[in-house]
């Protein structure tokens, strides 16, 4: 994610993360994990709730059958095996014997059974989405699950983690709204942790589970993640020692810079591999002059990717100039149109659109929504607005919340608005979404920009059904050309989300899934 | 009797504004573009109007806005101000699990604010045109005119990061586990910072507000005539000087108690403090129409209480007042 010269740079203050190195110390038991979670959720229940702060709270507390490691490659959770059949069409997993609910009550394959035909469907677009291409699940016995496709849909194994395939107790669950669900409170899960006490406004504690279905785990005996709203606060009570872990986002990119330098302070760029964050400038392709693929490869031009990471975002994360972040399966950047930052050549194509400008040296005006993120993505919105201006072009830049934000966008009320998407490792997953054409009507999608190519869509639906990998990836490349050509989204970069922790903190990062994964194996050193 | 009924009538008049204020309210915060159904469609990953139109429908949102205002109207009538959208809970019971933390923290800064304000501004009055004078008033307008957050901030980094006295925020050590005496005193700790700061605002304006009523009522006519009596000098300040001087202040102090239950979002937020300021810009990012109205309502109904209790003493200082109610 960050470039090697600048992590290089901050390794040279603060060693990087034994948590990507084999430790030879021995783990010890025992211990409080301070944490930060910001804004503080609405719930602790990833079921309901999947954005960030949710996710990160309740992954110690539900698991999915599946975690990724930080090679991508799928890992046994609750899932103790798994088999999928040469063709595609039959996936089989064995479940741990010995895994129980918070409650006391085992861990079936009837509450898979529930949580991928009843549950998941009920409350999660994506995994809506995703099971759709199964047929039928079926509990073979107590601990066997058999999903039979209708067509084989090989980026099945990704919705599986905790979030996409998050497993929910059926005997509370079954026959209730899960938005009004009483249970939502208090949380039970599989998971090493329990939820214990919530104190809204101060903090969330959760205490170890003693019957864990893995021995010796979890390490730690609690977590506390505290709430503090303030970017600065959460600086500070990293600073002062008042919590033990800054994750990616808790504080502004130019502050971890300078907490990298503190004494017993490490980072690490581990630990996102599996979300693989892509940001970019969504464009309003019903708007002219975005409908024109030459306005858009000139706003393409127009921007220095270097700079926004260089400067904008303190060095951290790589320029990306494509669809896919380098990390996905079946990316392929060798494909890729490519728009070198050129004022010239954008204002050129400009020309060549017969855009002229008036006599006060504008051509055409966009409106602006920049990301409610904090104070860099509001520069980035300034970097934009200044190089746009450079070219004729004037940016109305409107500060605004999230609600209005997703409101406009749904509406469609916008030109250009900055986002970041999790792009997930199989691009059958979130890719697939943003840029079919079933999905660009106003206030339905993930396709935001209205972007239309029925023969693209008609791709991508074949690529997720196609099981032969060979064919798979001719097909994602050639749709990778064909979107790199049309520009129907302004990428920028892939986002460096660093993890600053004490030196204490060991084993932080176990798998591709970082902090937001159980944290059963994590262990404080003396 | 008369007072009866002067504070009968003024109740009367706090029931009518309460009710202008609640239905002024409904209106404000659907002002705001977005609803709870988009936030709440975001949180669980299901922007579709599928989804969207369930949450407007189970939270009756989709029906027309009068409708949604008359049954608004008749529950806040019987004192139920519904559930929280988001969290689900009851908003009240959100509030009252806030209040103390706010309570605790706006009065310790009212307290803070009138000593130090009124006894300063008496001093710079007493010493006007002195170095004394000058050093209370510029340091005054040196905190009235910076930002609180930023009086925060550069608060936590000398005394909590660089000195290491007082903790940087938070009401209580998280996870101290601390009972009685020991948790009173930690309470305490926490609260040092982020009473003072936002106390410090306002002693500015209780400085400048003293000082100048101070300097006003002592060359009124009254007091040359108290001193030409011969009544000796400390008698003449408090009794005829303070007194009068006093009753703009009370007017200010009683504005600004009832703001301090909703006013102390910046300071709370800096500090990390849990309280009813912090939860109502919550609620507003978030479109909690229901937990945002009760708060309104809650801090609505302390500002008319004060006022209410500032009438009735202005009255008891002041028996002019009584008269022309």
């Amino acid at each position: 994610m960050i470039s090697r010269r600048q992590l290089g740079a901050l390794a040279g203050a603060a060693a990087l993360s034994p948590a990507l190195a084999a430790h030879a110390e021995e783990p010890r038991r025992g211990g409080r994990l301070n944490l930060i979670v910001q804004p503080e959720p609405a719930s602790a229940f990833i079921g309901i709730n999947r954005l960030g702060p949710s996710a990160f709270v309740g992954s110690k507390i539900n698991e999915g059958l599946l975690s990724f490691g930080r090679d991508l490659k799928p890992r046994p959770m609750l899932a103790e095996s798994w088999e999928v059949s040469p063709d595609g069409l039959t996936y089989v997993f064995r479940l741990r014997r010995n895994a129980a609910w918070h409650d006391g009550r085992p861990f079936t394959s009837a509450d898979v059974v529930y949580s991928i035909t009843e549950f998941l469907p009920k409350v999660f677009s994506r995994s809506r989405a995703v099971f759709t291409n199964v047929d039928r699940v079926t509990a073979v016995d107590a601990h066997t699950v058999e999903l039979k496709m209708k067509h084989p849909f090989p980026g099945l194994l990704t919705v599986f983690e905790r979030s996409g395939g998050t497993m929910v107790p059926r005997h509370i669950y079954e026959g209730t709204d899960p938005y009004r669900n009483p249970a939502n409170e208090k949380p039970i899960g599989t998971g090493p942790f329990k939820f214990a006490e919530w104190r809204r406004g101060s903090f969330i504690r959760l205490e170890r589970n003693e019957n864990y279905w893995q021995p010796d785990r979890p390490y730690l005996d609690e977590i506390y993640f505290h709430v503090v709203p303030d970017a600065n606060g959460r600086s500070v009570a990293f600073e002062t020692g008042q919590v033990d872990v800054l994750r990616g986002g808790d504080v502004e990119w130019f502050e971890v810079r300078r907490l990298a330098r503190l004494p017993e302070v490490e980072v690490t760029e581990a630990g996102w591999e599996f979300l693989s964050p892509l940001a970019w400038f969504n464009l309003n392709l019903r708007n002219p002059p975005l409908n024109d693929v030459r306005f858009r490869r000139a706003l393409s031009h127009a921007i220095d990717r270097n700079f926004i990471v260089r400067t904008i975002f303190a060095g951290f994360g790589t320029p990306c100039d494509g669809p896919m972040t380098r990390g996905m399966a079946f990316s392929d950047p060798a494909a890729w149109t490519t728009y070198k930052y050129d004022t010239r050549a954008a204002i050129a194509l400009l020309d060549e659109m017969g855009l002229r400008p008036g006599r006060d040296g504008i051509r055409a005006e966009l409106r602006f929504l920049p990301l409610p993120y904090g104070e860099t993505w509001l520069r980035l919105g300034d970097y934009l607005r200044e190089r746009l201006r450079a070219i004729g072009i004037r940016l109305n830049v409107t500060p605004v919340d999230m609600p209005t934000l997703v409101q406009r966008v749904n509406a469609g009320d916008f030109d250009i608005f900055s986002n970041f998407v999790y792009m997930l490792p199989d691009p059958a997953m979130n890719f697939t979404q943003v840029y079919r054409s079933d999905m660009k009507a106003i206030g339905t999608s993930s396709n935001l920009g209205g972007y239309d190519n029925p023969e693209l869509t008609a791709m991508l639906l074949r690529a997720e059904r196609t099981q032969d990998r060979a064919e798979r990836q001719r097909l994602y490349t050639e749709i990778q050309k064909i979107l790199t050509r049309d520009v129907p989204i302004l990428w920028t970069h892939e986002i460096g989300f660093l993890t600053l922790h004490r030196k204490k903190v060991r084993n932080l990062m176990a798998t591709g899934l970082g902090t937001d994964d159980t944290l059963a194996d994590t262990w404080l050193a003396g | 009797m008369r007072q009866l009924e002067f504070v009968v009538a003024r109740l009367l008049k706090v029931v009518l504004v309460m009710f202008g204020i609640v239905v002024l309210n409904f209106f404000l915060v659907r002002l705001a573009p977005g609803d709870p159904a988009t936030v709440l469609a975001g949180e669980a990953g299901a922007v579709d109007p599928q989804f969207m139109s369930e949450v407007r429908a189970r939270y009756g949102l989709d029906r027309p806005i009068h409708e949604q205002l008359a049954i608004y109207v008749r529950r806040v009538a019987t004192l139920d101000f519904g559930e929280s959208y988001r969290i689900q809970r009851p908003a009240m019971d959100l509030i009252a699990e806030r209040l103390p933390a706010t309570l605790l923290l706006s009065l310790s800064a009212f307290v803070f604010a009138m000593a130090a304000g009124v006894a300063l501004g008496v001093l710079a009055a007493r010493r006007v045109g002195r170095w004394q004078d000058m050093a209370i008033s510029v340091t005054a307008l040196v905190f009235f005119a910076m930002p609180l957050f930023w009086v925060g901030l550069m608060a936590i980094l000398l005394f909590s990061v660089q000195l290491g006295w007082l903790p940087a925020y938070g009401l209580e050590t998280v996870g101290g586990g601390f009972s009685g005496l020991r948790r009173a005193f930690d309470i305490a700790a926490h609260l040092v910072l982020p009473a003072t700061t936002l106390g410090l605002f306002y002693v500015a304006i209780y400085v400048r507000m003293t000082r100048a009523s101070v300097l006003e009522v002592s060359r009124l006519d009254f007091v040359r005539t108290a001193r030409a009596k011969g009544i000796r000098e400390p008698r003449i300040w408090r009794r005829h000087i303070l007194k009068n001087a006093l009753l703009p202040v009370i007017t200010l102090a009683s504005l600004q108690a009832g703001s301090l239950v909703g006013g102390a979002v910046v300071t709370e937020t800096v500090f990390a403090w849990p309280g009813v300021g912090r939860l109502a810009f919550e609620a507003l990012g978030q479109r909690d129409y229901n937990l945002l109205l009760a708060i309104f309502a809650v801090t609505s109904a302390v500002v008319l209480l004060f006022n209410l209790v500032a009438d009735i003493v202005y009255s008891l200082v002041d028996p002019r007042i009584e008269a022309r109610a």
